[in-house]
């Protein structure tokens, strides 16, 4: 009965494609697995736009959307409506093709990215052998379309919003990387199941998640930053800062073209969370042994929304980063504590087990951390503003 | 027909594009597209001839491949940059203008 | 030769003619991530996956953006009134088209020396991620550390050289 539930998609996507001859029967079963990620992520994507329009409401001491059916839960569907129905305006300027290529783009190669993470126990569309490499290879993408997006609308506001975008993303990019690749070093594998599967054990009714060792939680800290800077979530949303670029690289897009633009932010948002708890926090396994009986899907899903919340608390509690700060802090700071966590998941991985590698791991990240910390806060002057123009 | 000689004869083409690129545009950003192309056709050659040669458990092309993109990479950085360098310099990117050794 | 085969090659070679014939400059960037997608989509079909993510994570990543980026930043976003061909154009031509047919006529000469289709490996080479790491770090680790260096080299010399120059001012 656990086992059925578990289980309950593969088996239905087993029984349903039983229908078929079977030389059809491995091409439809992917065929409904990218259907049915093509219709779920959105359906999320509803429900985390009503998350946090509500959450940040409340954040603000406001109510949110109240209006749309029960506790506003409609709102997301009307929203869709409206921009279905609205005029798609293409500035006389454009580049027309280029317009509209650039939210198809950016929407396809954030759906690639969905294809390599396992989502449960035995759910995974494409199980690949360079499974991460797949997915940072689609991320990387994803800043082209932006680009596209900023130049074809022949607006400096958009050209700078672009422009600001994909300096940070390629920035954080580095980061990102580099963050998971510690992982990698420890497990031996860029397959996201068999790091999952790594994670999967447990001692003394705990699991061994990555986050809880030196290396790991070192280097989750610094994929969130990351991922929320690869996303455009504030405090990094310089890119679309309304108060600077009216909306950075989709100012000039309306309608239905927008909220695909729209969409793929929650998209990215959905997948880099994934990926996030597939390398940290130990994919679809059970935070604890006696809770094995939870399907693994609800736990991945649980673990997804949980990430999407702490992005919308994020967003409502710190203030936006200036684009030097950004900068300085991406490859003066961010940088250096990942290269030093690789050498620590090194150590980790070579000094066998025993508490003192807990000690050494631990005591090398800190003093790094509180070193680094200090250089910079005395380096620091805070004198009068000055201001450098572009000639 | 052996399949190699399919992808050869693609990759010559992507060469030889790549290469009337780099010698016929006047933007140096374009010839640095040119030169682009002209490692990727090389590359596709190496990729080609490790998947089809005779012993490609021992990887060698899929290596050379492998690191002819990180070369490539380094290339295109440092080229964009001296492009960036003329541009502050002579304010501009045509490389007919380029005529003269002195600043 | 498969579909397959034909449609990535129409792909790719449609891409690297766009890539330099177009006129606008940034139009010929896009046109040649279309043919870096082209090539990637090649080594997947050949079975080098890794070669394959790797060609979409460093050519449509990082240089395509880079190749932007010099675009905007030397103001050549918009399409030159004069003409995007250098003076001695033919010359350069004629110097491809002369390349191109000595490749091709190497190219078929050989191939009559090549086995036909049923002489070559068809069996595909199972090559993991793991084999890479270990050639990486076994018998390639002499060109890593080399490529490493290079690539720190590069770096630096590319922030040398694009950085701004002004006498006196920080």
């Amino acid at each position: 009965m656990i086992e059925k539930a578990d289980q309950i998609f593969v088996l239905l996507q087993h029984w349903l494609v039983s229908f078929l001859p079977a030389g059809l029967q491995p091409v439809a079963g992917v065929l409904l697995s990218v259907v049915v990620i093509v219709c779920l992520f959105p359906a999320l994507f509803a429900l985390a736009v009503w998350m946090e329009r509500k959450g940040l409401g409340r954040i603000q001491n406001r109510l949110g959307p109240n209006r749309v059916g029960p506790f506003g839960l409609l709102q997301p569907i009307a929203d869709g409506i409206k921009s279905l129905t609205k005029e798609d305006i293409v500035p006389r300027s454009a580049d027309a093709a280029v317009h509209f290529l650039a939210p198809v783009v950016l929407v396809v190669t954030v759906f690639m990215g969905f294809a390599v993470l396992p989502m449960g126990r035995n759910m995974v569309l494409a199980d690949m052998d360079a499974g991460l490499l797949f997915y940072f290879a689609m991320g990387a993408s994803t800043e082209l379309a932006v680009f596209m997006a900023g130049w074809s609308s022949r607006n400096k506001y958009s050209l700078l919003g672009a422009m600001r975008a994909v300096a940070q993303m390629i920035s954080y990019e580095v980061v990102l990387l580099l963050s998971s690749v510690a992982v990698v070093m420890i497990t031996g594998s860029l397959s996201l199941t068999k790091i999952v599967e790594a994670q999967n054990h447990y001692s003394w009714g705990l699991p061994h998640w990555y986050i809880f060792t030196p290396w790991g939680c070192a280097g989750f800290v610094m994929y969130a930053i990351a991922a929320t800077a690869e996303t455009n979530r504030s405090p990094f949303d310089l890119p679309e800062g309304e108060s600077e670029l009216v909306a950075g690289y989709h100012t000039e897009y309306s309608g239905f073209k927008f909220a695909l633009f729209f969409l793929g932010e929650y998209l990215a948002m959905f997948s880099i969370s994934g990926l996030g708890t597939t390398l940290f926090l130990g994919g679809w396994s059970a935070p604890f042994s006696w809770l094995g009986w939870v399907p693994s899907w609800i736990w991945f899903f649980s673990k997804l929304m949980l990430s999407i919340f702490v992005f919308i608390w994020m967003r409502g509690t710190l203030p936006r980063l200036r684009q030097d700060q950004l900068m300085n802090f991406a490859w003066k700071f961010v940088l250096p504590m990942c290269l030093l966590n690789l050498l620590v998941a090194g150590l980790w991985r070579f000094m066998g087990d025993g508490w003192p590698r807990w000690v050494v791991c631990s005591a090398i990240l800190v003093l790094a951390y509180v070193g680094m910390g200090w250089g910079e806060m005395r380096r620091k002057h805070f004198g009068a503003r000055s201001y450098r123009y572009a000639e | 027909m052996n399949p190699l000689t399919g992808y050869l004869l693609v990759a010559a083409l992507l060469f030889s594009i790549g290469l009337a690129g780099a010698l016929t545009r006047r933007n140096a950003i374009l010839v640095l597209i040119g030169i682009e192309l002209m490692l990727n056709a090389a590359n596709l050659n190496l990729i080609a001839f490790w998947r089809y040669g005779p012993h490609p458990e021992a990887l060698t092309g899929m290596m050379f491949a492998i690191f002819s993109i990180a070369v490539a990479a380094a290339e295109a950085a440092v080229g964009l940059g001296l492009v960036i360098s003329i541009h502050r310099h002579a304010h501009t990117t045509d490389l007919d203008a380029m005529n003269r050794m002195r600043g | 030769m498969s579909v397959v085969f034909y449609l990535l090659a129409a792909l790719t070679v449609a891409g690297g003619l766009a890539a330099v014939m177009l006129k606008n400059t940034v139009h010929c960037a896009l046109a040649l991530t279309v043919a870096f997608a082209g090539l990637a989509l090649f080594f997947l079909d050949l079975d080098a996956q890794f070669a394959g993510f790797a060609q979409i994570l460093v050519y449509i990543g990082a240089v395509a953006i880079l190749v932007v980026f010099a675009i905007l930043l030397t103001k050549g976003s918009e399409t030159p009134k004069e003409g995007v061909y250098s003076r001695n154009w033919l010359a350069g031509l004629a110097i491809a088209a002369g390349v191109f047919a000595v490749l091709g006529w190497a190219v078929l000469q050989s191939a009559r020396v090549l086995p036909g289709p049923e002489g070559t490996p068809t069996a595909t080479p199972v090559v993991t991620v793991l084999d890479i790491g270990h050639a990486l770090m076994g018998r390639y680790v002499l060109p890593l550390e080399i490529v490493a260096l290079l690539l720190t080299a590069a770096l630096i010399g590319a922030v040398i050289v694009a950085m701004h120059e002004k006498e006196g001012a920080k």
